[in-house]
């Protein structure tokens, strides 16, 4: 019996390993060919031509050379961006109330991260910090944000929304916009008061600048180089582990199965001897945990933040999420890597395929482009299935 | 002895009075059977008593102890099992999930496997879809899964929300046969149900509601031969 139940959940720990893989590996293939046949295409007409001119080198050699890095950086930042979905997704499951709180408790977990390690670094700490020590410490600075991230998204629920529980789901919508501006000024109100600056710059310890190379690919003239900076490592392997750990909670656990019956029918759930209020906690805590070690990761990454870092992740997470389907957990992961690709495709290669007309400041368009062709096409997302009706 | 017992209980739906000060009592042991039509307060009364909302007036005691204030997972620790109206099934979780949920706050998995052993030997059928999801299965099938897993937490006395509702008559045969074998081996059961004659047929008393108030309350083999139930309920002129 108790091998048995190992089993199962062993299962439970590689499928979402196998998911996150195949997601990866599917839309850098899928948005590579797109942009190889692009250059192919564009090769000899006058954005070849232009890039010739400026460069020397042809537009679909440029294009593959900077093809591993682009890869890369996509899946980067799509994890960072899957593990905020998923704090989206959790509670709209449970509620089904979409808490635009949330991309102000990732900036909150940005902050309090951040500002550990300029403590530490003021104290000297990390610049004598030997390389184990300073992964200590990041790891350190992760879990702070991630506790204060989750413990502020269980008091938002407590004070913000469940008072409103029963009114019109308008009302609580309305009441989480209103906290996400509190909280935005929150946080530029104290960094004020305290540091008289609000931008924040993560300090630079350890080894997470540099690169690790594994050598360089011949083409032609020019040779690909192929390497990883150990900040992406760090944050891709970090996100990986949180979503297997996610996955186990909500599919192997009592727990997990909790928070599943109570966002499948909360009154029954109750008459199971269910504290539900107690799981919706739980499900802003979880929610939370991730969304401060997002946070964290995406400074580490981005270096700078400043009180509204949270506005534009936390928004393109919200597409993330509806793009995979929202209230699906499953659907938050592929979203928000392919939503994370497509973005840094784009703004990689949209300057040099336009002639410079629109350059990498546009990619926004299309994170929002896609929520809209969602949102008219397939509003249940792409795993979603029709909530109209239950079973 | 008294299980559970409502004194003048009213319960509000908004500006809609729906309960006007009813009485119940259910003694151990018994069948208590709450009839009338669509609308008269049945499911009303029964969400009142688990919880699911608070009456504004009036006291509900379980076991002696006043549980109208109390939240429904509460209530059903104090040993009340709820059978909802439409039955609950968890569609998404599989028939073995959704009986865990019942024991949810069981945490001896002996005791779990126990109690699913005794679903099973009620409903063999359950044992046969045991990884099939909820939603998936047949509305028999479903109200059978709801009682097996009304009983994991084995109440002392089990509400049953119109167990009849949507069934081939065969199936209601069964699903009253085995409502008569959890009373004889002990459970208190308080049914609601529309299907009066067959309510009546296994009860040992009955409360008939209408609008919200109790009309008649008597022993089944009266209310049987009462003429206003017999006129409105039991089809005979």
């Amino acid at each position: 019996m108790n091998r048995f139940l190992q089993s199962i959940n062993a299962r439970e720990l590689i499928r979402p390993l196998g998911q996150m893989v195949v997601f990866s590996l599917g839309s850098a293939i899928v948005l590579s060919s797109i942009v190889l046949t692009l250059a192919l295409g564009l090769d000899q007409t006058a954005v070849g031509l232009a890039l010739q001119d400026k460069y020397n080198v042809s537009l679909y050699t440029y294009t593959l050379v900077n093809l591993p890095q682009v890869v890369i950086d996509g899946l980067t930042i799509g994890f960072v961006y899957a593990a905020i979905a998923l704090g989206y997704t959790m509670v709209y499951g449970v509620l089904e109330f979409i808490n635009f709180a949330h991309s102000e408790i990732f900036a909150v977990g940005a902050f309090v991260g951040v500002e550990i390690l300029i403590a530490l670094d003021h104290s000297g700490l990390l610049r004598s910090a030997s390389l184990g020590m300073s992964y200590v410490l990041l790891t350190f600075a992760i879990i702070s944000g991630m506790v204060a991230a989750g413990a502020l998204a269980v008091t938002v629920e407590r004070v913000a929304y469940r008072p409103l529980r029963g009114a019109s789901r308008l009302v609580p919508l309305i009441s989480a916009i209103g906290v996400s501006f509190l909280l935005q000024d929150l946080i530029r109100l104290v960094e004020g008061l305290t540091t008289g600056d609000f931008n924040r710059i993560f300090p630079s310890f350890g080894n997470f600048d540099q690169r690790l190379n594994f050598g360089k690919l011949a083409l032609g003239e020019t040779t690909i180089n192929l390497g990883i900076s150990i900040k992406s490592i760090i944050v891709i392997v970090a996100a990986m582990l949180m979503l297997m750990g996610l996955n186990y909670l909500v599919n192997a656990t009592r727990i997990g199965k909790a928070i599943r019956a109570v966002a499948q029918d909360r009154p029954t759930a109750s008459l199971m001897g269910i504290n539900v209020n107690r799981i919706i906690s739980i499900t802003f805590l979880v929610g939370g945990l991730l969304g401060g070690a997002a946070g964290v990761l995406y400074a580490l990454k981005f270096t700078r933040i400043d009180p509204f870092v949270g506005f534009f992740p936390g928004l393109k997470a919200f597409a993330a999420a509806v793009l995979g389907g929202i209230g699906n957990l499953t659907g938050a992961l592929l979203g928000g890597i392919v939503l994370g690709m497509l973005e840094t495709f784009a703004g990689s290669y949209m300057g040099v395929f336009t002639m410079g007309a629109a350059g990498s400041e546009y990619k926004d368009i299309f994170a929002f482009s896609i929520l809209i062709l969602v949102l008219i096409f397939r509003p249940q997302g792409l795993m979603g299935e029709n909530v109209g009706q239950k079973a | 002895m008294s299980v559970l017992s409502l004194a003048n209980v009213h319960s509000h739906y908004g500006h809609i009075h729906a309960l006007k000060g009813i009485s119940v009592e259910v003694n151990e042991g018994e069948i208590v059977s709450l009839i009338g039509s669509n609308g008269a307060g049945k499911s009303t009364t029964l969400r009142t008593i688990s919880g699911m909302m608070h009456p504004s007036a009036g006291a509900i005691t379980l076991y002696g102890k006043d549980i109208s204030k109390m939240e429904p997972h509460a209530i059903v620790l104090a040993g009340l099992g709820h059978v909802p109206e439409g039955r609950g099934i968890f569609p998404k979780l599989t028939v073995k999930e959704n009986l865990e949920m019942g024991a949810f706050t069981v945490t001896d998995h002996r005791l779990i496997q126990e109690r699913m052993e005794y679903g099973f030997s009620l409903f063999p059928r359950l044992k046969e879809r045991l990884s099939q999801y909820g939603g998936t299965l047949s509305g028999g099938e479903q109200q059978m899964l709801a009682i097996a897993r009304g009983l994991m937490l084995d109440p002392g006395i089990l509400m049953l929300d119109e167990p009849s509702m949507g069934l081939a008559p065969v199936l209601v045969e069964l699903i009253f046969d085995i409502i008569k074998t959890l009373n004889d081996k002990g459970t208190t059961i308080l049914l609601v149900e529309q299907n009066a004659l067959m309510a009546l047929s296994i009860a040992h008393r009955g409360y008939v509601l209408q609008t919200g108030e109790i009309v008649v309350s008597d022993t089944a083999e009266n209310l049987k031969k009462n003429p206003l139930v017999q006129k409105a309920y039991l089809g005979m002129d």
